[in-house]
């Protein structure tokens, strides 16, 4: 098992310029992670982070785009996995951070915990690289080259539940968060990005 | 004699890809499945996202709308109304384009949708009044002029909006 927090520090090394779109409980510890304004936050509702993060895929074919999901937040969207495999975006890396907990929400298991394989459902629904990681070492080794591969790439990060981060929903709801991010996509707009 | 004055589908795209929009994201709905999608599925100036849930129509259009790129959400109304949390967070909380094409499956094509004895059509515009979103419909050839200056709106002002397909829609 791992700790969240470690796999994120991880990520953060290996980033670079790739847009983050870390759903709830990741976001407020990614943000405090690796504040940065390519961070997109703004999912607008539960389970909502890898569609999101399909849409700037497809918007921004040349930029890479890396989803921090969470397990009852992908439970909430499972076709997601399905449509993403569908349209193929290669530049989109889905990572889903497995404590079997709605931590958000005091805490309780999500259905199936234990039991479901989120990394059998990614590989079932036609992504084409899909990892299970419970070893920091081994997930550190391997993040250049799952980085590097072409997606859509599918990564469960199984953690041991960890203290609460500081939740602040207006924070990652509000308009300066998106204001931050609209700016930040802005010099990509040229790169494969924009209107047609 | 009556004439037919229920628009066909081309004319529904053409006012699509006249407000720029070159994205789509959709799920099968009868009233516009033969009229629209199918042939929107053919079409090369445009890329069909085929999804497995409605909701998730409203996020990859909101992601669209960040790299500038119009989109546009088809679907039916039990599919509006299953995505009605990502459509107040992400479409109006957020204040983001989501423009959304809902064909009224049941809509009695003689009357309008807020006389229809089916309740699920019924309620629509009610539900998207009381969400203060924007809509228009289309059940004739007329209406359809006004489709694309609608998106057009909704990206100026960021904000979304619903056109209601109330007859079922040919090629």
């Amino acid at each position: 098992m791992m700790r969240r927090d470690e796999c994120f520090r991880k990520l953060a090394e290996h980033r670079g310029d790739a847009i983050v779109v870390p759903a709830y409980t990741s976001a407020f510890e990614w943000i405090a992670i690796d504040p940065n304004p390519l961070n997109f936050v703004s999912i607008g509702a539960m389970g909502q982070a890898s569609s999101h993060a399909l849409g700037l895929a497809i918007g921004l074919p040349d930029r890479k785009i890396v989803v921090l999901d969470g397990d009852g937040s992908l439970l909430m969207n499972l076709g997601s996995l399905v449509t993403i495999a569908e349209v193929g975006p290669e530049n989109l890396f889905h990572f889903v951070v497995e404590n079997g907990t709605y931590e958000a929400n005091g805490s309780h298991p999500i259905p199936g915990r234990g039991r479901v394989d989120f990394a059998g459902f990614a590989c079932d629904a036609g992504y084409p690289e899909v990892h299970s990681f419970d070893g920091l070492n081994r997930f550190s080794a391997m993040l250049p080259e799952l980085l590097a591969a072409r997606g859509p790439v599918f990564g469960c990060l199984k953690v041991e539940p960890g203290p609460p981060p500081k939740y602040d929903y207006k924070l990652i709801h509000s308009a300066r968060m998106r204001e931050t991010f609209r700016q930040a996509i802005r010099p990509f707009l040229g790169d494969g990005g924009g209107e047609e | 004699m009556e004439t037919d004055d229920t628009p066909l589908g081309s004319e529904i795209i053409d006012a699509i890809k006249a407000a720029g929009v070159r994205h789509v994201a959709a799920l099968p709905d009868i009233v516009t499945s033969s009229g629209i999608l199918r042939p929107l599925s053919e079409d090369p100036d445009i890329r069909l996202i085929r999804l497995c849930k409605e909701d998730e129509g409203v996020s990859i259009c909101a992601g669209l709308s960040y790299c500038d790129k119009r989109a546009v959400l088809l679907m039916q109304q039990t599919g509006l109304m299953d995505s009605l949390n990502s459509v107040r967070a992400t479409g109006v909380e957020y204040g983001l384009p989501i423009c959304m094409v809902v064909g009224l499956l049941g809509k009695e094509p003689d009357r309008p949708a807020s006389e229809s004895e089916n309740y699920g059509v019924r309620i629509v515009e009610p539900v998207l009044d009381a969400m203060g979103i924007d809509r228009l419909s289309i059940e004739t050839s007329a209406d359809v002029a006004r489709l694309a200056p609608a998106i057009d709106r909704a990206y100026a002002e960021s904000r979304p909006v619903v056109a209601l397909i109330g007859r079922r829609i040919e090629r």
